[in-house]
């Protein structure tokens, strides 16, 4: 069954623990200086020179309304990349790589920690503890920031 | 099999096969040799090859008919009208169709091929029995156009027979009065004339039609005799009722020759040949093989180009280890990494210069399409149409390159539609019937210039004023001291000029404007010159690259931000009390004009408690108007690589993209035609 197994790096939003699949993500970094955008929604935090790229930032945790947080020594940005996008996100903390088999994966609940079940690909299940899996492609759709955009 | 991974490559190929079909065509209609052919039927049969391996069978199907007529013109059993090419025009329009439809859906959609294989297929009968009406319109237009014959094989079996033999092969064109009322029957005198030369072995339309008089006032015999066409024409003399006689003889080379359709003996040979061979050269600078679609992501680059940027690379690792070398205890150390910076920078400035050059691909991977546009354009409006172009070598940046191709065309069909006169209006101006549009593009310090300009009537100045006039733009008073470049500005206003509005003052400025706000995002610039009956000449400056600018960094607040150069005007210092407010906008009057002040920090959301007693301004132009934009501090000017948001953050109002500044940190540039 070694084909249903999935990787996803494992990360933290204040206390609660998220996934993602480490084939949408390119790098970890840690904090580095943002510039701000204009005119663009609260959650964009800016851009960032990543090695001569330039590339956005989102705060994540701004983007599913939790409440904010400071940036430690553990803050990272995960740079993700789907498509031709590729969008830096803040998160209180890169933790580690987990493989899930595609059994541990529930469908999620409709609302999760104010998080709508449209953006997350499920729940997965380790040891005990739940892991809430984002859906990258969605969360960055750029319809979905223009809208926002325009709000 | 997953044929897949060859798409793009199929794709980037059949494109430059079209466009070689394209211009090989065009020049085949006028110069019709064997290798110009040879040509075409290359580029079909590997067309046909590549599309049967990839399946794309409507592709390969019409290739392939399209291979057997060319076939049959390589072996001379068919030889080159305007119908054949025309038809085979249209068949590439086809095919491109068809390649358009795979580079967006990845298959063929459905089109109707088979009128156009019909069409090619009867070319044997249908093409000679309208040859003449067909060329009889042709004529009528064009005094000295170059047309071509067609015998079957019989035929032109027998005309190369005779030429061989040493005989005369006259291509013979009468013209009969139109008060003529027995037509068939003078035509029969005239055949009767012309057997007591020789033989008669073909004529136009077919005798069984002039029998019938089933042809307009015109018919062609060709005649093969040993006599001299002055002998002809004198035994014609004796035929009453004929309204005029050209006598052409037939060239052995190719079967095909040129004619007049004026009562001449001595047809302008010269000038034409001069002007055909002038095409020839054009098409024959544009016939490179690659071009490209907005949508290609892929970029030929000379090899040696590549093998430039690899040997810049080498250095830059010797440097690296130059400088690792560089041991802090030597006493002259500082003296070895002072230079080796020195160096450093030398090779980051060739590596620089060497990938832009990467970068750049000659324009005539867009002028190559032009001719195409001329000829269409020419027929279409019953137009002489040449063009020249000049310059096709001269390289600009891919982006660039992507984006000129729509203005120009623009630019072209303005020339073409009104600046361009019919023939008959020219020749009564003492001009050449044939009208010229001229590219040519140039290298000028850090700019290309691209000139479009035609030899036509030019732009009617009073009427542009009397326009503006009426739009309300100038008053009466201010109409008398325009000078000439502000009278042509108005062509660019947008809606300046409809068509139906123009028409009767010049025609021209049908969506220049357009063309003027896509040339400015690319960060160049438009000017047009004119005179009447002389002409107009459009002239495009564009920046050799997009990449790099010219700008000024600023501050707003603790934010920096930088202000492309290029829409720059000034900077200046104002103080509080200069700043005035009107309609809750506030302006400033500098030099007597009045000025919108935008504040930076306002717009672009930024902290800044600058409340100072005097205010830094940047004047920028915005169209025609001048803005000020309120910062806090100038830093410099500064060199800037040009880097985009990306997609997730593209149409970010008031933001062209970003740079990097040598710190690292990210600086972002104002788009200044959005602030309003």
């Amino acid at each position: 069954m070694a084909e249903d197994i999935r990787q996803f790096v494992e990360f933290k939003l204040s206390d609660e623990e998220y996934g993602i699949d480490i084939l949408q993500v390119k790098t970890i970094e840690r904090m580095m200086p943002i510039t701000r955008v204009p005119k663009t929604p609260d959650f964009v935090e800016g851009v960032i020179n990543l090695r001569g790229e330039i590339v956005p930032v989102i705060d994540l945790k701004k983007r599913f309304d939790l409440p904010p947080g400071e940036v430690t020594d553990s803050t990272r940005i995960i740079i993700a990349s789907i498509d031709d996008i590729t969008v830096g996100m803040i998160v209180d903390a890169a933790t580690e790589v987990i493989q899930l088999s595609q059994d541990d994966i529930e469908p999620a609940p409709p609302i999760i920690g104010g998080i709508d079940a449209n953006y997350l690909d499920g729940v997965g299940k380790i040891d005990g503890r739940l892991l809430i899996l984002l859906n990258v492609a969605k969360l960055l759709k750029p319809q979905e920031i223009n809208q926002l955009a325009q709000m | 099999m997953n044929n897949n991974q060859y798409l793009d490559v199929f794709l980037e190929e059949a494109k430059e096969h079209i466009a070689s079909l394209n211009t090989y065509l065009l020049e085949l209609e006028n110069n019709p040799a064997q290798e110009v052919i040879d040509e075409i039927f290359r580029s079909a049969h590997t067309l046909k090859g590549m599309s049967g391996t990839m399946g794309f069978t409507q592709l390969s199907e019409l290739t392939h008919e399209m291979e057997d007529l060319l076939q049959e013109l390589r072996n001379h059993q068919l030889t080159v009208t305007p119908q054949i090419i025309d038809t085979l025009l249209r068949c590439v329009d086809i095919l491109e169709e068809l390649v358009n439809d795979i580079e967006l859906n990845g298959e063929e959609s459905q089109r109707d091929i088979q009128a156009l294989i019909n069409s090619l297929k009867a070319r044997n009968n249908e093409f000679l029995s309208n040859n003449t009406n067909n060329k009889n319109a042709a004529e009528e237009i064009s005094a000295g156009n170059i047309a071509v014959h067609s015998f079957n094989e019989y035929e032109g079996r027998l005309v190369t027979h005779a030429l061989d033999k040493g005989l005369n092969v006259w291509q013979i064109v009468v013209r009969l009065a139109d008060e003529c009322l027995l037509k068939s029957a003078r035509a029969f005198l005239v055949f009767k004339t012309l057997e007591a030369f020789g033989e008669i072995i073909k004529t136009e339309p077919i005798a069984q039609d002039i029998e019938d008089e089933k042809f307009d006032n015109e018919f062609t015999m060709y005649l093969v005799t040993s006599q001299g066409k002055e002998e002809i024409y004198k035994a014609l003399d004796t035929v009453s009722e004929l309204e005029s006689v050209v006598i052409e003889p037939i060239v052995q080379e190719s079967i095909s020759v040129k004619e007049t359709s004026s009562f001449n003996y001595k047809p302008d040979d010269k000038d034409t040949a001069q002007t055909s061979e002038s095409q020839n050269d054009a098409l024959n600078r544009t016939t490179s093989v690659n071009t490209f679609k907005k949508t290609g992501k892929t970029l030929r680059v000379d090899i040696e180009r590549l093998d430039t940027l690899m040997n810049l690379v080498s250095e830059l690792i010797i440097i690296k280890t130059r400088l690792d070398d560089i041991n802090k205890g030597e006493k002259d150390y500082q003296a070895k990494q002072r230079e080796a910076i020195e160096y450093l920078e030398r090779i980051t400035s060739s590596l620089h210069d060497a990938v832009m050059k990467a970068r750049m691909v000659p324009i005539e991977n867009v002028f190559n399409r032009f001719p195409r546009v001329v000829h269409d354009l020419s027929r279409e409006l019953s137009k002489e149409i040449d063009l020249v172009v000049e310059g096709a070598d001269t390289e600009l940046d891919r982006t660039i390159i992507d984006e000129i191709g729509d203005p120009l065309i623009h630019l072209i069909r303005n020339a073409a539609d009104h600046g361009i006169e019919n023939p008959k209006e020219r020749i009564e101006k003492g001009k050449p019937a044939h009208g010229t549009i001229k590219l040519k593009a140039y290298h000028d310090g850090n700019n290309v210039v691209i000139e479009v300009s035609d030899d036509g009537k030019g732009i009617d100045l009073d009427g542009v004023v009397k326009k503006a006039v009426e739009r309300g733009l100038i008053d009466k008073e201010q109409a008398k001291n325009l000078k000439e470049h502000e009278i042509t500005s108005f062509l660019f206003e947008p809606g300046f000029s409809t068509k139906a509005e123009v028409t009767d003052i010049s025609g021209r400025g049908v969506g220049l404007d357009v063309v003027k706000t896509k040339i400015e995002s690319l960060g160049g610039s438009i000017d047009v010159t004119s005179k009447k009956d002389a002409g107009t000449i459009f002239s495009i400056r564009l920046p050799l690259t997009l990449a790099i600018i010219q700008a000024l960094m600023v501050m707003v607040g603790s934010e920096k931000y930088a202000i492309p150069l290029s829409s720059i005007k000034e900077t200046v210092i104002v103080s509080k009390e200069e700043i005035k407010k009107v309609q809750k906008t506030e302006v400033t009057i500098l030099r007597g004009n009045v000025i919108p002040v935008i504040r930076l920090n306002r717009v672009l959301d930024v902290k800044s408690d600058s409340d100072y007693n005097e205010m830094t301004l940047v004047v920028v132009k915005k169209g025609e108007k001048d803005i000020g934009l309120a910062v806090d501090e100038l830093l410099g000017q500064q060199e800037i690589v040009i880097k985009t948001l990306g997609n997730f953050l593209k149409d970010i109002k008031f933001i062209a993209g970003a740079t990097i500044l040598g710190d690292g940190e990210v600086a972002l540039i104002l788009d200044v035609n959005k602030l309003v």
